[in-house]
């Protein structure tokens, strides 16, 4: 009975623990920790907080205020003495760039804050039950042990949360701005502006007729040249794996080509060779007694000579694919074929088709998404032209991005340019989420 | 017509074909070499075979142009990007296969989502970051650019992890190897056609992309070869273009011989990525 009594003491004593550590952790990050009796890990998150308190105090209200307005002093002409001088007012877009730089960390710091509290808690919780709390050494060897996902994903995500989320945001948040060539800090503030663009873009005739051709061609665009790339490769692969063709590899070195030649390269030489005058094209269309087709010049043939060039550099790689993949369908399903007197024919269509598709078929997707964006052939190989008077900004053959592109780097068009981006990122997440989902690289997570 | 003779009708039209194709294949990088010997600098000429040889545009490139200049600047960045990027693809790529771990799913899905997107959407953001951290024109710039996004298609690398088997890593940690241990001499030796794959194809990529370079480098001195080759022939509205030519041979021929020659390691990597799509 006695030693009953005494349990019960000393669990009321010790049931303490984890309330005190989370309490103090949550005054001071480290303190639960140096409570707990874990010193250096303690110090070292007292350090943290110390780095946490300087940026909430020194550098987030600026952040904040710099977000919301965008600035408030614009650069003018001063007297100072005698002489007129410039002086520099606020930089919007830098205080943009800075104030989302600052919430990011300061955000970080939230989370690291809250990981602290919970950390000296399970702590506490553990010395309850008796038992003696993590050395730092061990600490060190635990996330080395059973953190090491986390360790080896850490610079990887840095680098691409800084230049690619971060860019991203910025982008999303210049949509919500009045910011082009005619108004550009630091000549001027920036001003948020809310769903403007999006309305112009929508409302305004010459916009919005331009976006429904220029989407509408892209979605053209990006569905032939994933099928001529798919099924050129395709019935290549086919030819060269005859069982009787000779100098497979001889074959396949030379079909490579054009895959191993530089885009940029590649597409300049295209586009001379398909010029109108000079280019060997024509010469030898006239050779045959053909008249000179206007490749580059005209519209439709403009886009003809786009989804030939494609062509040509798309379908070598679904070519070596589909010969990788061709390679592991099993040889007895065709002798069984063979037996029951099967053709040529039947045996492709019955078995290298499906278990080619099987395994193709979400990167067909995928590459039909990338298509949509393959702003290189277009942007070396026609530049969007012609030129089409009708649209803002933008040629016949320009698909979205390359308009994105125009629009931004070319006219100074930023704000209309992110809400395109926007656009197209909706458009494609959606798209490559669904894909994703299905593609057997997830699904064989599940199990475990 | 009996079966036999119709086989040998199909392998005639076969071999046409793939002649057919194989000129196809061929014949732009023929005409271009052909136009880089050519005298003269147009465009236009009677017949593919010039009548007369000369590496004087060859030559014109090292004169008149700083080719040997961009040359080692591409080199440098190239170099420098592949083993940054190379190792920064494979980590995730391990990470995702071997691992399960808190907000694997969510982070994979974002990581891939955001490499669907093309660097550019964001340049104007990217290129105000540089000029915070004081980095325009700038290799470094364009070498941090490349390498940070080559995380985004670690799925590749993911597939090709998976297909090695498990049983090997665990028989290895029986054995009390650690991680670093068996990523490095267990995991490693097996992934040669990915790492090839993955270096190759990040070296191509930064050895001729010129949008994001031209827009960072600024100066001549700093020049890539995509940027110099392709100021040559706009600024000059192609008066110049045999020795363009000249040029894309001399950019093309080195990543043309490194294609053909890992071929083989290639289709392996490609395949084994493929199959698990």
């Amino acid at each position: 009975m006695q030693e009953f009594i005494m349990e019960q003491e000393r669990s009321k004593l010790t049931r303490t623990y984890s309330r005190t550590a989370a309490v103090l952790s949550a005054l001071a990050m480290g303190l639960g920790q140096l409570y707990n009796r874990q010193y250096m890990k303690g110090v070292i998150l007292l350090a943290v907080h110390a780095l946490a308190l300087y940026t909430f105090i020194f550098r987030l209200p600026h952040a904040v205020w710099g977000l919301v307005t965008l600035g408030e002093t614009e650069t003018q002409l001063k007297k100072v003495g005698r002489l007129y001088k410039q002086v520099m007012g606020d930089h919007s877009v830098f205080l943009m760039i800075e104030g989302l730089v600052t919430v990011f960390v300061a955000l970080i710091f939230i989370w690291i804050y809250v990981m602290n509290i919970k950390d000296s808690y399970r702590t506490g919780k553990m010395r309850e039950q008796g038992e003696v709390p993590n050395t730092f050494k061990e600490t060190v060897s635990f996330v080395l042990s059973y953190r090491f996902p986390y360790l080896i994903l850490a610079v990887p995500l840095a680098g691409v949360f800084f230049f690619t989320i971060m860019p991203i945001v910025f982008m999303i948040l210049i949509a919500f701005t009045n910011y082009t060539a005619t108004h550009t800090p630091p000549k001027n503030l920036l001003d948020w502006t809310g769903f403007e663009a999006f309305r112009e873009l929508f409302r305004i005739k010459e916009w919005s007729r331009t976006f429904y051709s220029v989407t509408l061609w892209t979605i053209v665009w990006a569905l032939l040249a994933t099928l001529t790339g798919y099924f050129g490769g395709f019935a290549v692969a086919l030819l060269v794996q005859q069982k009787r063709i000779r100098f497979k590899s001889f074959w396949r070195t030379l079909f490579i080509l054009p895959y191993a030649i530089p885009m940029f390269v590649s597409m300049l030489i295209l586009q001379n060779m398909f010029n109108g005058q000079f280019g060997p094209v024509n010469q030898y269309l006239e050779l045959f007694g053909i008249g000179k087709i206007p490749w580059l010049s005209d519209p439709t043939w403009a886009k003809v000579t786009l989804i030939i060039a494609n062509f040509w550099v798309s379908f070598p790689v679904s070519m070596l694919m589909i010969i990788g993949i061709m390679s592991t369908i099993p040889q007895d399903m065709y002798e069984a074929a063979d037996i029951d007197g099967a053709s040529a024919f039947q045996k492709t269509r019955m078995i290298t088709f499906p278990c080619v598709m099987y395994s193709m078929a979400p990167l067909v997707i995928m590459s039909f998404v990338g298509n949509m964006n393959n702003f290189n052939v277009i942007y070396l190989l026609t530049n969007g032209n012609p030129i089409n008077g009708d649209f803002q900004y933008a040629g016949d053959t320009d698909i979205l991005i390359t308009w994105l592109f125009k629009l931004s780097m070319e006219n100074g068009q930023y704000n209309f340019a992110s809400v395109i981006g926007i656009i197209i990122f909706i458009l494609l997440s959606a798209f490559a989420i669904w894909n994703v989902r299905r593609t057997k690289a997830f699904k064989e997570d599940t199990s475990s | 017509m009996s079966r036999k003779i119709r086989g040998s009708i199909w392998l005639s039209v076969s071999y046409v074909l793939l002649a057919v194709v194989g000129v196809f294949s061929v014949y732009p990088a023929l005409w271009v070499i052909m136009s880089s010997l050519r005298t003269g600098n147009s465009l236009y000429s009677e017949t593919l075979l010039p009548t007369a040889l000369t590496f004087g545009h060859y030559a014109n490139l090292f004169d008149k142009y700083d080719f040997a200049r961009w040359y080692v600047n591409t080199l440098k960045i190239a170099v420098t990007t592949t083993v940054v990027g190379t190792i920064l693809t494979l980590l995730p790529g391990y990470a995702f296969s071997v691992f399960r771990f808190n907000g694997r799913k969510t982070m994979m899905s974002t990581l891939m989502v955001l490499g669907l997107f093309p660097g550019f959407m964001s340049m104007i953001a990217v290129f105000i970051l540089l000029n915070l951290m004081n980095l325009l024109n700038t290799h470094i710039a364009v070498i941090l650019v490349y390498a940070a996004g080559a995380p985004l298609f670690f799925l590749f690398a993911k597939s090709y992890f998976d297909t090695i088997p498990k049983s090997l890593v665990e028989a290895a940690r029986m054995d009390g190897a650690g991680h670093l241990g068996i990523f490095f001499r267990i995991v490693m030796p097996l992934s040669t056609p990915l790492i090839v794959y993955t270096a190759l194809s990040i070296f191509a990529g930064s050895f001729t992309d010129f949008i994001f370079a031209k827009l960072v480098l600024r100066t001549p001195e700093t020049k890539t070869l995509a940027v110099g080759l392709f100021d040559m022939i706009s600024t000059r509205q192609s008066t110049d273009f045999t020795t363009f030519a000249a040029g894309c041979v001399l950019i093309a021929v080195p990543i043309t011989f490194l294609f053909i020659l890992l071929q083989r390691l290639l289709t392996q990597g490609l395949t084994a990525g493929a199959e698990k799509g």
